[in-house]
């Protein structure tokens, strides 16, 4: 089975996404802040990564550079899911290595799973 | 300033685009021209000056005089568009945070929905209707404080002021949050010396005051699961104290709860600052509350303030005007 690790601090969303992501059939790690989230994406060495961008602790892209910068997390495709959409921080979060960049209201769920399957298979 | 941070400063045209400010409203540009103006004029002057005025000594003053009559004129006039550039800067973040946060709770709302109609996951249904419930309140929430927010700014806080006893606004706030009181476990103290006089305030303002003080002291107490919370902030009470001063009734509500990191202490009422304590995570917040119930408090003719410490708690005051009897 698949893991996705989701690192967001709305328990909405980790509810929701993670239900339908479950239902899917893949394994679903939370972790409500960016510290957390950076120490089960060592810990555990997920398949694919959903991050938030705006997140206590450690900021999404003080996450994705952690991760860039371990040989362990190099390789683990990270998909940012995120309601900022400046055109500064798309460029800064696929600078710091984010595969995907996904704007939440811009979205449907549907369409959300769709990406995360896509990035699973590659 | 490092050299890096210089050549920052110096890129006027670089700074100009990224304030989205035109050249001619950049601070450093204008300071540039005016500077450029003052050497000519003084030296024109130094010229002019030769030619019909035969004492140098008197040439050398009026020139000095001319550039200094110059630079404080060109000094205060970079410093207003310095000031007008600050305003249309802050006023762009200030949207983007707004648009951010009141998009959260809507793309939460629109999933939720979403799930709901999929029809999955059915016996999850009540937990979904009850997401979609608390995203929506937070919405409301939101868009009244920001409201509220922007009669602050325009000045038009319409203050329907009037003598009214402060310890019943107290008492209905009280039993409005006694839900939350219970399901925190809160042992709440009120505590009064003699019979406090009237305030002269508005009486719907201040309990909207009093709501968002008492409700930060349940909140930032935290749960008695929160396993984030110090030994020393087990303490479960909340004291509320109600004191006579010369000119004015003091109001202070103290916990001994998670207590505000000191670095955090200068920014506490800005708005949309959440101060990065122990319990911030776990509790919701747009970083609006304090901000309003200060403007609140000064434009009654009273005073907030607060004294903290991490792990400790906080306690929060206010005073009022008495009215006159």
């Amino acid at each position: 089975m698949k893991t996705i690790l989701f690192i967001e601090d709305e328990s909405a969303l980790q509810k929701t996404v993670g239900d339908v992501l479950s239902d899917e059939g893949y394994k679903v790690l939370s972790a409500l802040d960016g510290e957390a989230g950076l120490r089960l994406a060592k810990g555990k060495t997920p398949n694919l990564i959903l991050l938030d961008l705006v997140l206590p602790k450690l900021t999404g892209f003080e996450v994705l550079e952690k991760l860039q910068a371990d040989e362990k997390t190099k390789r683990i495709p990270v998909i940012v899911l995120t309601n900022l959409e400046n055109l500064q921080d798309v460029q800064r979060a696929t600078e710091l290595g984010a595969t995907t960049y996904l704007v939440k209201a811009n979205y449907e769920l549907a369409e959300v799973v769709e990406k995360v399957k896509t990035a699973l298979r590659e | 300033m490092d050299l890096l941070h210089l050549n920052d400063e110096l890129n006027i045209v670089g700074q100009a685009k990224k304030y989205g400010i035109p050249l001619w409203q950049h601070p450093q540009f204008l300071f540039l021209v005016m500077g450029v103006i003052i050497i000519l004029s003084s030296t024109l002057s130094y010229f002019i000056g030769r030619r019909y005025i035969t004492d140098p000594e008197v040439v050398a003053l009026f020139v000095i005089v001319l550039t200094l009559v110059l630079l404080v004129l060109a000094f205060i006039i970079a410093k207003s568009f310095e000031k007008l550039a600050e305003a249309s800067r802050l006023k762009s973040e200030f949207i983007g945070i707004v648009s951010h946060q009141l998009r959260s709770p809507l793309s939460n709302m629109k999933w939720i929905a979403e799930l709901l109609a999929s029809g999955k996951n059915n016996h999850k249904q009540e937990e979904y209707f009850q997401m979609l419930q608390e995203n929506s309140t937070r919405m409301q929430e939101l868009i009244n404080d920001l409201l509220m927010v922007s009669r602050i700014e325009e000045g038009g806080l319409a203050l329907k002021k009037k003598e009214f006893a402060l310890q019943d606004s107290l008492s209905e706030v009280i039993s409005s949050l006694q839900p939350m009181i219970r399901a925190a476990n809160i042992i709440l103290k009120v505590e009064t010396e003699g019979n406090p006089p009237k305030v002269f305030a508005d009486p719907r303002q201040m309990h909207q005051v009093l709501d968002n003080l008492l409700e930060n002291a349940i909140k930032y107490t935290g749960r008695t699961k929160d396993a984030v919370l110090k030994d020393g902030a087990r303490d479960r009470t909340v004291t509320i104290r109600l004191k006579k001063e010369a000119r004015h009734l003091r109001c202070e509500i103290e916990d001994r709860g998670v207590g505000i990191p000191q670095e955090d202490k200068k920014y506490i009422f800005q708005k949309f600052f959440r101060s990065t304590n122990a319990l911030r995570h776990e509790t919701q917040g747009s970083g609006l509350g304090l901000y309003i119930a200060n403007s609140i408090v000064k434009s009654s003719g009273g005073k907030m303030g607060f004294r903290s410490k991490e792990h400790k708690g906080s306690t929060f005051w206010f005073t009022l005007p008495i009215a006159r009897q």
